[in-house]
């Protein structure tokens, strides 16, 4: 028999394969949680002003590197002449040429990648363990003696103008630069791709200027996570980047203005078959006291699949693959964001649901089995998100942008613990409300004006 | 590093278990393997084995509609389903404290899952929308996982859609389910995996408790795949509306991946040496040098390695500026592979791919996640899911000889080439 003819034979009802003699069967009890490990680290700041978080965590002989540099810049051209920084950083150094980095990487199972936002400079390493002197010592050249050649600068530049091509033909890339503009107007965080005329006049000076002043340790932080000894990590890292210093500090992003709610922008995309829902509002910040409440509040608003904002308009009327609301931190500040991408014909009613489940949080909270799911699914996470050097160096450095450390991460179970069902509620009504929100629905404009319009949604002028 | 223990048994409905105890961080995985993916789903039903795997989150006898998602993230856990070639997962990942819940939900949902009528309509729309956001909006959505099978094969099985026809998804009636589910799911077509912080003992037993009373069905006969070789190069076209730049992709067939391993492990690393870092081969000349692409990639299978019988596909794709002739693109990808057709690699070349292999690998088992999924795919597919903690050595052990073996192999004459242009060569401006 073929496959399909397998298929075709006999077989049960679907309401038959739905029941059995037996019945429905209780749900089990969750049995004796363990606690994670303590795990043994060290926190301190380097000689040159370099914070490091280093942490033994030996699941497998491996080691996570990650630098995260303040990188700010207020100049028109900065966007771009960090793009291309980012894009060459790894590309040469007096010691070694590209290959020569990449070869030297390689043999020690080894990855090192650079990247740049409006905020910061990222690099990034793993490597077997026993690689990590070569791994820091390859760090440390590039961080001091990265050349930005000019035949390197001038490929990676091109090659850079046709990857922001690409990338602006992205719904997501193009749904975000509306949404930046939109909340941020001129502030250099809306700057994340680099406009291409930019980058074709970027030159190797200004590149290798640019690394002089700006890639800096002071207030930089660098997180190790693996099979390693953190008490050792210091000095090794007093040897390999003791070379890498500055009187100054790392350039940080001025504060961003403060979001206030209202006007959702219609943003047109011709022929687009889907339109991109993007909402923000302002939120507080891990170190707030309210934070806790506020996380949980999340989670029930559509911060997990089990949230209302996915049971409604995935799970009970299939407008969206996927919807979403999360955090995204930027130096002392937090929003929240909240995101769908839904089919034209049904993008105005999945608005409309969506404001309507932020009106429903704040007038019917979470009822305490909501708060125990999401009190239960944050601590579990962040269990399950720790388990892997990959996801612990990720959440450290997560929290080391805020000041935090391993310390915060170890006691935020407790934090979770005690939060209420009226504190949930609480910052679910003040920081969800409705018109706090503002944000862009990008579409087809010509389909979607006429039914957002009667929403409250403005069309942009611009097309 | 020793390789961790693991227990395989079948209990006596045929489901297959693997069980691999590790303390180290107090959680587990818990997964599902069926033998089916989107090669089996019937002809005038592409996109079934998907849509399929969505309706297995939407009850069963025991837990109404939603309850699925909510049990798993009120223990602390994610969750989530994958369908492959020739395999559908489904897993969990949660504190350790949820072992049973999660064997119980897995258990139920392969028992006596709820098929309705109203949840295959709901997901048919949220399967349109998961085709909207990654194919039908995007630029080259699809590329080259569902573009290129339709060039390279010729059987329904191999060269279909995997995510499916819009009319053919619509077209899905709850008796098509049924019969689905009849044929595919049954415990003898299946592998459950647990990993991670559980005694091996209990969970023996925790296994019994929930799945012992599944009912036994046969599993079905799994049809052979195979077909012949392209016996000359076979060319496709696509138009992307929202592509900026042309793009290439290069499919060719490899040796069977379950029959001839090793074989099929030199391909690995000659993708490595072709496309893995700065100084490889194909960066160098296609990225740095020449440079006439703006992105190269190779690589095994349509997902990556190891998810696939035979045939499997090798791929290598590429994104070029329009003034590039892809003639240019495809002459200088062949003459690199002559070069190492002649001329093997030498022991540092391979020792760079292997490396980094060695280490991807450790990284995978350290993903509690990955880990747990590897092991159940290897169990299924090979019937062995010690395999996994193999790979790494077996890939250091391929020579410089077979990796060069493996680019002759790579004949202009004998694959697929899918050019995907855009559907206007303006700029992007708006």
């Amino acid at each position: 028999m073929t496959s399909a003819e397998q298929v075709k034979a006999a077989h049960r009802s679907a309401e038959e394969i739905g029941r059995t003699a037996a019945g429905p069967r209780p749900l089990p009890s969750l049995g004796h949680q363990r606690a994670a490990a303590d795990l043994s680290h060290v926190d301190t700041v380097l000689s040159n002003g370099l914070r490091v978080l280093a942490v033994r965590k030996a699941s497998v002989p491996m080691v996570e590197l990650r630098l995260w540099i303040p990188f700010a810049g207020e100049d028109a051209m900065h966007a771009a002449t960090a793009e291309v920084l980012a894009e060459t950083v790894l590309t040469g150094t007096a010691r070694r040429d590209r290959v020569e980095i990449d070869a030297e990487v390689a043999l020690i199972g080894g990855d090192l990648n650079a990247g740049v936002d409006p905020e910061r400079l990222y690099l990034g390493g793993t490597a077997l363990s026993d690689g990590l002197p070569t791994l820091l010592d390859v760090l440390g050249d590039v961080l001091t003696g990265a050349t930005y050649g000019d035949a390197e600068v001038a490929r990676e530049r091109e090659r850079l103008i046709e990857r922001i091509a690409v990338s602006r033909t992205q719904p997501r890339t193009i749904a975000r630069e509306a949404l930046q503009k939109h909340r941020y107007g001129d502030h250099p965080v809306t700057r994340e791709v680099p406009q291409a005329e930019d980058v074709a006049e970027v030159t190797s000076e200004q590149v290798r200027a640019l690394h002089n002043a700006s890639v800096l340790p002071r207030g930089a932080v660098l997180v190790l996570v693996g099979d390693l000894d953190p008490q050792e990590v210091p000095a090794e890292l007093e040897r390999a980047l003791g070379g890498w210093k500055s009187d100054r500090s790392a350039v940080v992003l001025p504060p961003l203005p403060t979001l206030t709610g209202g006007n959702v922008l219609l943003v047109p995309r011709a022929g687009a078959v889907q339109s991109q829902i993007r909402l923000s509002a302002q939120t507080v910040p891990r170190v707030d006291p309210r934070y806790p409440a506020l996380q949980l509040a999340n989670l029930a608003f559509g911060g997990y699949f089990s949230s209302r904002l996915v049971e409604n308009i995935r799970e009970d009327k299939g407008y969206t693959y996927g919807a979403h609301s999360g955090f995204e931190f930027t130096g002392d500040t937090a929003v929240v964001n909240v995101d769908a991408d839904t089919a034209n014909e049904v993008t105005a009613a999945a608005y409309l649901e969506t404001r309507y489940e932020l009106f429903r949080l704040g007038t019917v909270p979470p009822t305490a089995e909501e708060v125990e799911s999401v009190r239960q699914y944050a601590m579990g996470s962040l269990v399950t998100g720790t388990s892997s050097q990959s996801g612990l160096a990720g959440q450290l450095m997560a929290l080391a942008s805020n000041g935090l450390g391993i310390e915060w991460l170890q006691s935020h179970p407790e934090r979770l613990a005690a939060v209420t069902a009226d504190q949930v509620a609480e910052a679910a009504a003040e920081f969800f409300a409705p018109g706090r929100f503002t944000g862009v629905v990008v579409g087809d404009a010509e389909l979607l004006a006429p039914k957002l319009a009667a929403l409250g949604v403005s069309t942009s002028e611009k097309d | 590093m020793a390789d961790p223990e693991l227990f395989r048994f079948t209990i006596d409905n045929g489901l297959r278990v693997v069980l691999a105890p590790d303390p180290t961080a107090p959680v587990v995985g818990v997964s599902v393997h069926y033998d089916v993916g989107f090669r089996s789903e019937p002809e005038g039903l592409t996109g079934f084995a998907h849509l399929f795997e969505h309706l297995m989150f939407q009850g069963s006898e025991s837990l109404e509609k939603l309850a699925h998602f909510r049990h798993v993230q009120s223990s602390g856990g994610t969750f989530n389903g994958s369908t492959h070639p020739d395999y559908t997962d489904y897993y969990e990942v949660l504190p350790a404290a949820a072992l049973e819940r999660a064997l119980f939900l897995e258990a139920d949902r392969m028992r006596a899952p709820k098929l309705t009528a109203e949840n295959l309509a709901n997901q048919i729309e949220v399967v349109k929308e998961e085709i909207r956001l990654n194919v039908r909006n995007r630029p080259y959505g699809g590329f080259p996982w569902i573009l290129l099978p339709p060039v390279l094969y010729s059987t329904f099985a191999n060269a279909h859609d995997g995510y499916g026809a819009f009319e053919d998804l619509e077209g899905a009636t709850l008796d098509d389910c049924a019969a689905f589910f009849d044929t595919f799911y049954s415990p003898a077509n299946a592998v459950l995996t647990v990993a991670g912080d559980f005694e091996v003992e209990e969970a023996k037993a925790l296994v019994e408790k929930h799945f012992g009373d599944v009912p036994h069905r046969p599993a079905p006969v799994r049809p052979s795949f195979s077909e012949p070789l392209p016996t000359a190069q076979l060319n496709g076209e696509h138009t992307d509306p929202h592509a900026p730049l042309p793009a290439l992709a290069i499919g060719y067939r490899m040796p069977d991946p379950i029959n001839d391993l090793d074989g099929y492990l030199a391909y690995l690393v000659l993708a490595g040496v072709l496309t893995d870092g700065d100084g490889s081969r194909l960066q160098q000349r296609l990225v740095h040098v020449e440079p006439l692409v703006v992105d190269v990639g190779a690589g095994a299978g349509l997902f990556g390695p190891f998810e696939a019988r035979d045939p499997d596909t090798f791929t290598i794709t590429a994104i070029h500026p329009p003034d590039v002739p892809r003639e240019r693109v495809l002459a200088a990808l062949d003459e690199e592979l002559e070069k190492l057709a002649s001329t093997p690699p030498d022991d540092q070349e391979l020792k760079k791919v292997t490396a980094r292999w060695a280490a991807s690998l450790h990284a995978e088992h350290d993903r509690l996640v990955s880990r747990t999924l590897a092991l159940g795919a290897f169990e299924l597919l090979y019937g062995d899911a010690s395999l996994v903690y193999q790979l790494a050595d077996r890939l250091s052990a391929v020579s410089g000889e077979a990796v060069s073996a493996a680019a002759k192999a790579l004949r202009p004459d004998a694959r697929a080439v899918l050019v995907v242009k855009p559907a206007s060569t303006e700029g992007t401006e708006q």
